[in-house]
């Protein structure tokens, strides 16, 4: 189960990998200042992101038109798009160090299995509502019931699992699978009682999209995702230690219960956070971790960051993708990163199956 | 009166009249977007497809439209793919969205109308005349709705007459997916044509959609099975489905009544839901052996 992120020095002189990971860490900053570059540019309007540029430095006043797809199409989804993409990726590879598991995702936790059923229980039973909680949330009580969902049913699982201040990641896991399978369970009985137009929006919902973009949607998630991302640099040597196994780990003076609970708070702020907003968008969490691995190996501290940019590019290119390859209609995301994603994991598998002599 | 005054005046005048040209160009929508299929149906019964620019997915009727770029599917609308169409005015169905995207379009000041979704005579009216305020055909879509709810009642109350007093329960089956019957119950566009058609809903006991226990469908006794036409081998299809345990012991599957019909035409509730109720009519009451 540790051999996904075996002992950091495994392959190569530990200085070299360094070297390597700074490198990539620069060249992955500016692939994602390009590819946004290319996210503002690209759409299935014709405005041009250059002949705004030119208009703007001439002094000209920008058409309604374009200044409504860049300022309120294309810029809040490309914040929306590295803000999640940068969780969900940064998730992935703290849930894989922790848990030791090189197929661990932030579902394990169970933000995914509360999110999901919060918002098909906001779908189907919104209108139930009283009216005056439905004036307050307007159109965002999708989001808003997910992300809650998803905090409420990692506080359930992370009590389930710890007793006398020790977190068994093993409960975890296995109470996770449980309140996976009664969360689809609940999600069942709702899906029975939703009617046509509610079973699309569900279903376009688990597809994931950044379609619904708006303003108010980056401000909410971009403290929530920010503060989760800012405090995940200070898990890397404390993950890097428990590869090694939670006794070793305590043992060479890594407090593993503080490390357990701040990567659990980290990941469910920001999964919760980036599945509100965005639906669910699958395999980021899973590839981009592994590749980063297989580049530049299982140190967390060029891992974390470097996931965090990855993830983002990822996740802007599949946007790019599903915004104009059926344009003026658009495809879910999550079916961009899936077509891509499952192929690249794939492809990942036989190679370690390779390396592993299985 | 002098000279200049008089080319003032006159100039003043041509003025005002330029601009008052110009406003009511600038009112008259002529690139417009239609979402829902009954919504696309009215327009071109308005004779006014030449404003149509794009459509949704739901929107098949007639051939012709198919023609046009496809939007997506009506409640997944996404804004910059609906902006790049250049629209200026968007015909939708009740139910469009979501409302992100709305927001967005409103605030491109594009404008909206919005067309109720009722499942009767009464409501198909309502659409024609919402449709045709919005595209300045007040006169034309009245004359529409004035035949279309003419065209209906003569369809309904012959529906009445072809009953004779003996009514068929009839069961809609939306699909048969893995083994099991989706059936139309009340509230939804099935109910509603078959009411229209002189028909009785065999399904009463839940709203919409919903797949069913065969028990329930045995009891629900169905004189005849009404699905939507998919194209493909029939006769294989309804061999099939009528060996389905569930409709084994029905009236329709003893008698091998299934009808089958256009979904569009069937559950548009558009300007074609008289002959929709003709067609069903006769397929319940016509000439059987």
């Amino acid at each position: 189960m540790s051999l996904a992120v075996g002992a950091p020095s495994a392959h190569a002189p530990p200085m070299d990998r360094r070297v390597q990971a700074r490198r990539l860490t620069v060249a992955l900053s500016l692939l994602l200042a390009v590819t946004s570059v290319f996210s503002l540019a690209w759409g299935a309007s014709g405005t041009s992101l250059w002949g705004a540029m030119a208009d703007l430095i001439a002094g000209r006043e920008l058409s309604r038109l374009d200044r409504i797809v860049l300022f309120d199409i294309r810029l809040p989804r490309l914040c929306l798009g590295i803000l999640v993409g940068a969780s969900l990726a940064v998730s992935g590879a703290v849930m894989q160090g922790l848990f030791r598991n090189p197929l661990a995702d932030p579902g394990l936790i169970g933000v995914s299995a509360g999110a999901g059923l919060a918002a098909i229980t906001a779908i189907v039973l919104g209108a139930m509502l009283p009216p005056a909680i439905r004036e307050l949330t307007g159109n965002y009580l999708v989001p808003i019931s997910a992300f809650f969902g998803g905090w409420g049913s990692t506080l359930v699982l992370y009590r389930v699992a710890t007793r006398h201040g020790q977190t068994s990641v093993a409960t975890m896991l296995l109470a996770g699978i449980a309140l996976g399978a009664l969360a689809g369970a609940l999600s069942g009985i709702l899906v029975y009682m939703a009617d046509d137009s509610q079973l699309r929006d569900l279903t376009f919902w688990g597809m994931g999209s950044l379609a619904g973009a708006t303003w108010a949607k980056v401000m909410a998630a971009t403290p929530i995702i920010l503060a989760a991302l800012a405090v995940t640099p200070f898990l890397a040597r404390g993950l890097n230690g428990l590869a090694l196994g939670e006794a070793a780990a305590g043992h060479i003076g890594i407090s593993v219960q503080l490390i357990k609970n701040t990567s659990i708070l980290a990941v469910a702020a920001a999964t919760g956070a980036a599945v509100a907003v965005s639906g669910g968008i699958g395999f980021i969490g899973i590839v981009v971790p592994h590749l980063l691995r297989l580049a530049t190996g299982p140190d967390h501290h060029s891992l974390l960051p470097n996931a965090a940019l990855l993830g983002a590019t990822l996740l802007l290119a599949a946007d790019m993708i599903a915004r104009v390859i059926i344009a003026p209609a658009e495809l879910p995301i999550g079916i961009v990163t899936a077509v891509l994603g499952a192929p690249v994991f794939l492809w990942i598998l036989l190679k370690r199956r390779g390396a592993l002599g299985l | 009166m002098s000279t200049f005054s008089r080319l003032y005046i006159t100039l003043s005048l041509l003025l005002v009249t330029m601009m008052a040209g110009h406003m009511v160009m600038a009112q008259t929508p002529s690139r417009i977007v239609t979402v829902g299929g009954s919504v696309t149906e009215i327009v071109y019964a308005l004779d006014q497809q030449d404003r149509l620019i794009a459509r949704d997915t739901t929107s098949s009727y007639p051939d012709q439209v198919t023609e046009l770029p496809d939007i997506g599917y009506a409640r997944a609308l996404s804004p910059e793919g609906v902006l790049s169409v250049a629209p200026d005015l968007i015909i939708a169905i009740e139910g469009a969205g979501p409302p992100e995207t709305i927001d967005v379009l409103k605030s491109a000041q594009v404008g909206y109308v919005s067309v109720p979704e009722i499942y009767s005579a009464d409501g198909i009216v309502t659409k024609i005349r919402i449709v045709g305020a919005a595209l300045d055909q007040g006169p034309a879509a009245e004359a529409l709705a004035q035949q279309v709810a003419d065209d209906l009642s003569a369809a309904q109350a012959a529906a009445v007459q072809a009953v004779g007093g003996h009514p068929k329960k009839v069961l809609f089956i939306l699909s048969t997916q893995g083994g099991r019957i989706m059936a139309g119950g009340r509230n939804s566009a099935a109910d509603g044509i078959i009411r229209m058609a002189g028909g009785i809903n065999a399904i009463t006991a839940f709203d919409g959609y919903k797949p069913m226990a065969d028990e329930a469908v045995t009891v629900a006794a169905p004189d005849v099975i009404l699905m939507m036409d998919r194209g493909g081998d029939h006769g294989a299809a309804t061999k099939e489905l009528l060996m389905m345990p569930a409709l084994i012991p029905t009236p329709a599957a003893q008698n091998g009544k299934v009808v089958r019909m256009n979904g569009l035409h069937l559950l548009g509730f558009g300007p074609r839901t008289a002959s929709a109720i003709t067609e069903l009519s006769q397929a319940l009451y016509g000439e059987t052996h």
